[in-house]
C-alpha cells in the first residue's frame, strides 16, 4: 500500500534566485565574476596564457599556411614534382600563382615550371591548389614566422623558397604524406607492370615470331 | 564637413515637424565608432537626446565579392565565401555549396550531411555567445561578458582548426560533401565540449539575465510589429524574438534537419530583451541537436565520388538555395550559362536585410538606445557590404 502523504518532502526555505529584492541579480552577476577570478588562480583550464616565443603552442597537423612544392631526391630544382600545368594558377582564387612552362631550344615541353611565383601577401591560405594538383606537388605549410624587412621582393617565393623535401612533408603532415606515398608507389608499381607486360609480350611475340621463321622451311 | 553625394550634410528636408533645421543636432555616427560593429556609418539628427531621423550609410568595406564571383571558377568562390560574415564561415560555405549543388543537381552523402549540421551548428553557439558578449559591450559591460564568451568559442575554434585547417576561414564545404572526414577522434571531443555547454550557458545567464541594469536598459527597446519586420523581409532571432515562428530549418526544412528533434523558440514583445534572449534559447536547441547528430553519425562517405573539383562546369539554369545561418536566412542566386564561371552571383544577406528597419526601430528613442538596437540586429560588416 503506498502512502503518498508521508513521502511528501519539508517545506524549502525559498532559494536565493527567487528573491526580488532590487540589486540581487546584479549581485547574483558578481558572484559568477568573482567565483571566476578565484578559479583562474588555481584551475589549469582556465590557465591559457602561453609565454611565447619561449613556448609554442602545438599545431593541429591540418593547421595551413602558405603552399610549398615537393621534390623527389636530394636536388630541388632537378626532383620537382611540379610538371607546370597551371591548373594551381587558373583555380588559385586571388590569383598569386605564376607560373612559366620550361621549353628546350625546339620549343618542346620539358614539362618543368621555368618560373614558380607565389606572391604570398596576396595569397590567403585558402589551400585550393593543393587539392587541385594531380601531380601531389603542392602542399600547404604549417610555418607561420614570416616576417621580413623588404615588403615587395620579400614576399613573392620563387621556386627555390618554395621547393621543400619529401622528408620535410612527411614530418609536417604524416597522414597525408603517408597516403601520398603509397599511391605514387602503387602507380608506380602499375607503370612499371605494365611495361613489364608489354616487354614481357613484345618479347613473346617476337620469339612466336623467330619459332615461326625456324618452322617455315627454307625456299 | 563631409561631402557625399549620396547623402548630403546637412539634409535639405528638415526631418523634425516640430523643430527648425537650426534647433536640430546633427551627429555622424561611425564609420570609425566602437559601438558601430566594423566601418558603419549612421547620420543621426537629435532633438536634444531624442532621435528625429536616422539614415546607415555603409559601402566602406565593399569588396566587390558578386562581381570578383563571376570571373572566377565556382569552386574559387569558395574561399570567399568565408569572408562574408567572418563569425561564422562555415554556414557562409554550407549555403553556397547548398546553392551550387541545386545548380548542378549533386547528391550530398549522409555522413556528409551529418558533418554540416555539425559544424553549423557549432557556428551557431559560436555566433550567439559571441553576440551577447558584444550586446554587454554596447550596453558599456565591455569586457567580462565578452570574455567568457570568447574563452569558449576559443575551444570551438580549437577544433575548427584541426577539422578544417584553420581558426576562422575554414573554406570547408565542396560541391557535393565536405573537403575532409573528421579526424581520429573529433568527434568525441567536440562530444566532451557539447556536453559541457550547458554549463557555461548556465553560468553566462546567471551573470547577465537577472541584472536590473540588463533589463531596464532593454525592456521596451526597439520593438516593431510583426507585420512590419515580415514586409521588411527581416529573418532569424529578430523575428523570430517578435513571436514569428519562422526557422528555415523547421518551415522549408533542408538537408537533413527532419530527423532531429528540436523547437523553434519564439518571443513575445521583439524587443531587445527579447532578442537577446532567443539567442540563449536557440543555443540550448543548438546542443540538443549537436547531441543527437553526434549519437546518429553514420559511417560513410565524406563528399560524392561523382563530384567534380576540377573544371567543374554545372549545366545551363538558374537556382536559388538558403539556410538558416544563425542571423537568418542567407541565400545564394546562381546562374550559369554552362562556362566554368557563374553568369550570375548575387547573396541575400541576412544582415543588410535585418538593417534596413534601423530607422524604424530608433525613432523616438535615445541616442543610446540606437547604439543598443544596433548591437541587438546582430550585424557583421563583412556581410552588409560584401
Amino acid at each position: 500500500m503506498e502512502t503518498p502523504e508521508t513521502n511528501t518532502p519539508p517545506a524549502a526555505p525559498p532559494s536565493l534566485t527567487e528573491w526580488s529584492l532590487p540589486g540581487m541579480g546584479l549581485l547574483k552577476g558578481l558572484a559568477v565574476t568573482g567565483a571566476n577570478m578565484v578559479q583562474s588562480f588555481y584551475r589549469k583550464d582556465r590557465m591559457t596564457t602561453i609565454q611565447y616565443p619561449e613556448q609554442r603552442a602545438p599545431i593541429s597537423p591540418n593547421f595551413r599556411n602558405f603552399p610549398f612544392l615537393v621534390y623527389d631526391g636530394d636536388d630541388a630544382m632537378a626532383g620537382l614534382r611540379c610538371t607546370a600545368c597551371s591548373i594551381c594558377e587558373k583555380e588559385c582564387p586571388p590569383q598569386c600563382i605564376y607560373i612559366v612552362l620550361d621549353r628546350d631550344e625546339n620549343g618542346k615541353s620539358l614539362k618543368r615550371p621555368k618560373v614558380f611565383d607565389i606572391d604570398v601577401s596576396v595569397c590567403m591560405n585558402c589551400g585550393i591548389c593543393a587539392e587541385v594538383c594531380p601531380f601531389d606537388s603542392i602542399y600547404m605549410d604549417g610555418e607561420y614566422e614570416l616576417a621580413t624587412q623588404d615588403r615587395f621582393g620579400d614576399l613573392v617565393f620563387n621556386k627555390q623558397r618554395l621547393a621543400r623535401s619529401t622528408d620535410y612533408h612527411a614530418k609536417l603532415r604524416p597522414v597525408q604524406a603517408a597516403a601520398v606515398a603509397a599511391s605514387r608507389k602503387a602507380a608506380e608499381d602499375k607503370k612499371l607492370a605494365a611495361a613489364a607486360a608489354k616487354e614481357a609480350k613484345a618479347k613473346a611475340a617476337a620469339e612466336a615470331k623467330a619459332k615461326a621463321d625456324q618452322e617455315q622451311p627454307a625456299p | 564637413m563631409i561631402s557625399d553625394p549620396a547623402m548630403p550634410y546637412p539634409p535639405s528636408a528638415n526631418p523634425s515637424p516640430v523643430l527648425d533645421d537650426d534647433q536640430l543636432l546633427h551627429v555622424s555616427l561611425g564609420p570609425q565608432h566602437p559601438s558601430t560593429h566594423g566601418v558603419f556609418r549612421m547620420n543621426v539628427v537629435l532633438d536634444g537626446e531624442t532621435v528625429v531621423s536616422l539614415k546607415p550609410v555603409f559601402g566602406y568595406l565593399h569588396r566587390n565579392h558578386e562581381k570578383i564571383a563571376e570571373g572566377i571558377t565556382y569552386l574559387s568562390s569558395m574561399p570567399f565565401t568565408d569572408r562574408l560574415d567572418y563569425i561564422c564561415p562555415l554556414t557562409n560555405n554550407w549555403a553556397y555549396a547548398r546553392a551550387v549543388e541545386t545548380l548542378a543537381g549533386i547528391e550530398v552523402p549522409e555522413r556528409a550531411e551529418y558533418i554540416r549540421v555539425i559544424t553549423g551548428e557549432l557556428t551557431r553557439l559560436i555566433n550567439h555567445s559571441a553576440f551577447a558578449g558584444f550586446f554587454m559591450g554596447d550596453m558599456g559591460a565591455w569586457g567580462s561578458a565578452l570574455m567568457y564568451a570568447f574563452r569558449e568559442r576559443e575551444l570551438i575554434l580549437d577544433l575548427f582548426e584541426e577539422l578544417t585547417g584553420a581558426r576562422m576561414m575554414s573554406n570547408f564545404m565542396r560541391f557535393g560533401g565536405c573537403r575532409s572526414d573528421l579526424p581520429e577522434g573529433w568527434a568525441a571531443r567536440a562530444k566532451t565540449l557539447i556536453d559541457g555547454f550547458p554549463a557555461f550557458l548556465d553560468e553566462l545567464e546567471k551573470l547577465l539575465t537577472g541584472n536590473e541594469i540588463l533589463l531596464a536598459r532593454t525592456q521596451d527597446i526597439g520593438a516593431l510589429p510583426k507585420e512590419t519586420l515580415i514586409n521588411g523581409g527581416i529573418t532569424g532571432p529578430m523575428l523570430r524574438a517578435a513571436g514569428v515562428p519562422y526557422d528555415l530549418r523547421k518551415s522549408r526544412p533542408y538537408g537533413i534537419y527532419d530527423r532531429f528533434k528540436f523547437r523553434v523558440p519564439i518571443g513575445e514583445k521583439g524587443d531587445c530583451y527579447d532578442r537577446f534572449m532567443m539567442r540563449f534559447l536557440e543555443m540550448r536547441e543548438s546542443i540538443s541537436i549537436l547531441q543527437q547528430a553526434f549519437e546518429q553519425l553514420p559511417e560513410g562517405e565524406y563528399i560524392n565520388p561523382k563530384a567534380k573539383l576540377r573544371s567543374f562546369k554545372p549545366p545551363v539554369g538558374e537556382a536559388y538555395a538558403a539556410i538558416e545561418c544563425p542571423k537568418g536566412e542567407l541565400g545564394f542566386h546562381l546562374i550559369s550559362d554552362g562556362t566554368f564561371n557563374p553568369f550570375r552571383y548575387r547573396i541575400r544577406p541576412p544582415s543588410f536585410i535585418n538593417l534596413t528597419l534601423l530607422e524604424d526601430m530608433c525613432l523616438g528613442l535615445d541616442l543610446a538606445d540606437v547604439v543598443l538596437i544596433l548591437g541587438s540586429v546582430d550585424i557583421v560588416l563583412g556581410e552588409v557590404d560584401r
